[in-house]
């Protein structure tokens, strides 16, 4: 079972945004950066699949900046076995970042793809299935359960309140939804073990993407709030508000 | 090519299939975009749903039908197929669908087995000239990015984020035959879930509960609420994490991410990862027992006690001020 982890690098999630000074990208003075959550929990069930298995291997791969090396150590150290990293300092669209993972991974052999449903900088829950359009693969985004058969997997996803079970034939793309697995964390031994694992540098093949950040803006600001006394009196003034003024009741 | 394409998922339910709420949001933007390009709006469905009405009412100028069984649920590799043969028949600017997990996952494979420009959940959608624009949120909606599609393009939109509008015409139904392509992936299986709500992202009205709620016991006291205002019900991670309430029901940014009118977090704190998935609600109403609670930054309306005390009193006055 040979299993491929595409992994990015992201802002924390606690941090609190600032608009660059081109007007177009995020002030990344100070930022602390992350795998994106639902990687790491690709990368977790990955590694439970080719234990449970007894054979195969796990490479994670990222496009992004040198800096990202940082975040495929990590998944080798939770237990990866190898890591690909296409370099690139420029922000890319969800189309060109499919292409440059494409182009990346070449002609290696895998049995499974796996992403997170999205990256929590983007958040266009969109990779994963561009890169199974791009590879001629079937493709089943936001999984929360995965077990593998014979030359096919067995995957569940939550669609309108209701599971649907589905059977996919192999190689495939999938993308984690929370619920597939909790992310471990590196133990001394896999960080140190991970020093001497191999990771492969190659500069990430750019292509000319479809689409162009014009700006990016802070949300507009929500108005002062209006305190409601906690008594009978306070819920009708809330209610009645509500109803006038917001038109939402 | 000026044209503008939507495509709309329907639901099968007991009595037959219908089209889902975010439908006439898409047909609402679609109108929208269709006028500013000079073109016609086309809807394809798929399935056995015949809807020309309703579509006809929110400014839908022709309906393609794709039959056939394996066209009915929704499989990737059919709705590609359907959707597909649609783009070819129409050859359309831009192809608009909501962002649901369906049709996230439709429209970034299509997007990427057609070439076209794919911008996901956004939460508007214009021309400039001839080039389609959309906003849409990143970094959990911490901030908000003007994507502009430099080819033809396929744009998902968040359900909640464009108020259906209606546009009155009577939209022509045409037959689009399409083969059904050889499916990777078949449906095993689908067990309905317990307790039927409706889709947390589709809801105009939330009602969610935090830690502060105090165990599961009192999620009476959620549900009250959200029943006395017809609303849908939500938790936050930390009642998800404690086993309270099923992930299913989770807001946030390894939850759902919702923007419905009105979203009433109860003993909540705030947390940043938790403002991710509701700070778009359009009005926030927040109860906390800590006037410092980072909830009451993003609230319209904060109600500083105890939620034991309040909830009931809210669902109350609730229940006689929406019956009179
Ligand atoms: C990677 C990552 C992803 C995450 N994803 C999510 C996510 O998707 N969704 C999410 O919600 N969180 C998420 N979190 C967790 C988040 O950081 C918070 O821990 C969580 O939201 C806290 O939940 P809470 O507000 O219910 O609980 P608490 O933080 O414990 O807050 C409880 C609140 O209730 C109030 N309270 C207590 N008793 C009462 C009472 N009787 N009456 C009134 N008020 C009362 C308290 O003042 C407090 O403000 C994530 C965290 C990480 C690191
Ligand atoms: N630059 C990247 N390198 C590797 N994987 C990526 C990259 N961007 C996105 N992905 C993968 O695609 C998923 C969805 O990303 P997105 O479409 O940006 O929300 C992520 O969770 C990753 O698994």
């Amino acid at each position: 079972m040979k299993i491929i982890v595409c992994i990015k690098r992201v802002v924390d999630t606690e941090t609190r945004v600032k608009i660059g000074a081109d007007g177009k990208s995020i002030d990344l003075g100070g930022v602390q950066f992350i795998t994106a959550p639902y990687d790491e929990m690709a990368v977790e069930k990955a590694i439970q699949l080719r234990d449970e298995a007894g054979e195969g291997s796990v490479t994670v791969v990222t496009v992004g900046p040198a800096a990202a090396t940082k975040e495929l150590r990590t998944a080798l150290a939770m237990g990866a076995d190898e890591a690909l990293h296409a370099v690139t300092e420029e922000h890319l669209g969800p189309n060109a970042t499919a292409a440059a993972l494409q182009a990346a991974l070449g002609d290696r052999a895998f049995d499974l793809i796996l992403c997170g449903k999205q990256a929590t900088d983007e958040d266009d829950a969109a990779v994963g299935p561009l890169l199974a359009a791009g590879l001629g693969l079937p493709c089943v985004a936001f999984v929360h359960s995965l077990t593998v058969a014979a030359g096919h997997a067995i995957v569940e996803r939550e669609i309108d309140g209701e599971t649907e079970i589905l059977e996919v034939d192999l190689p495939a793309v999938l993308t984690a939804q929370k619920g597939l697995a909790e992310p471990r964390y590196p133990g001394l031994k896999g960080i140190m073990a991970a020093k001497k694992k191999p990771l492969e540098s190659v500069p990430a093949e750019v292509t000319d993407g479809p689409t162009e950040v014009r700006a990016l803006e802070l949300p507009p600001a929500r108005s002062a709030m209006v305190t409601i006394e906690p008594t009978p009196a306070g819920m009708q003034t809330l209610l009645t508000a509500l109803r006038q003024e917001k038109k939402v009741l | 090519m000026a044209d503008i394409l939507i495509y709309l998922e329907t639901a099968q339910s007991s009595d037959g299939a219908a089209l889902k709420k975010p439908a006439a949001e898409v047909a609402t933007a679609g109108r929208a975009l269709a006028d500013a390009l000079g073109g016609r709006l086309v809807a394809v469905i798929t399935g056995s749903v015949a809807p020309e009405g309703v579509l006809g009412r929110h400014g839908v100028d022709e309906v393609l039908h794709v039959e056939g069984d394996a066209f009915g649920r929704h499989l990737l590799d059919a709705q590609a197929a359907a959707l597909e043969a649609a783009m070819a028949d129409v050859e359309p600017a831009s192809v608009l669908l909501a962002a649901t997990v369906l049709g996230k996952e439709l429209s970034a494979f299509v997007a990427g087995r057609t070439g076209r420009a794919l911008i996901s959940d956004a939460t508007s959608v214009g021309a400039d000239g001839t080039q389609v624009v959309a906003s849409k949120p990143k970094y959990a909606g911490k901030a908000m990015a003007q994507i502009a599609a430099t080819r033809p393009s396929i744009v998902s939109l968040r359900p909640n984020a464009v108020p259906a509008a209606e546009n009155p015409r009577e939209a022509a139904t045409r037959t689009l035959a399409v083969e059904a392509p050889a499916a990777r992936v078949r449906l095993r299986e689908v067990v309905p879930s317990a307790e039927t709500q409706l889709e947390l992202t589709e809801a105009d009205i939330i009602v969610s509960g935090g830690r502060g709620i105090g165990g599961p016991d009192a999620w009476d006291e959620i549900l009250g609420l959200a029943s006395a205002l017809g609303a849908a019900h939500g938790a936050s991670r930390a009642v998800v994490d404690a086993g309270w309430r099923p992930h299913a029901e989770q807001v946030g940014q390894t939850g759902k991410t919702v923007s419905p009118k009105l979203y009433v977090a109860c003993g909540i704190s705030g947390a940043i990862q938790h403002l991710a998935g509701m700070s778009s609600s359009k009005v926030i109403v927040a109860v906390n027992k800590d006037p410092e609670a980072p909830i009451f930054k993003v609230a319209d309306y904060g109600i500083v006690g105890d939620v034991h005390d309040v909830l009931p009193m809210l669902s109350e006055a609730a229940g006689s001020f929406l019956a009179g």
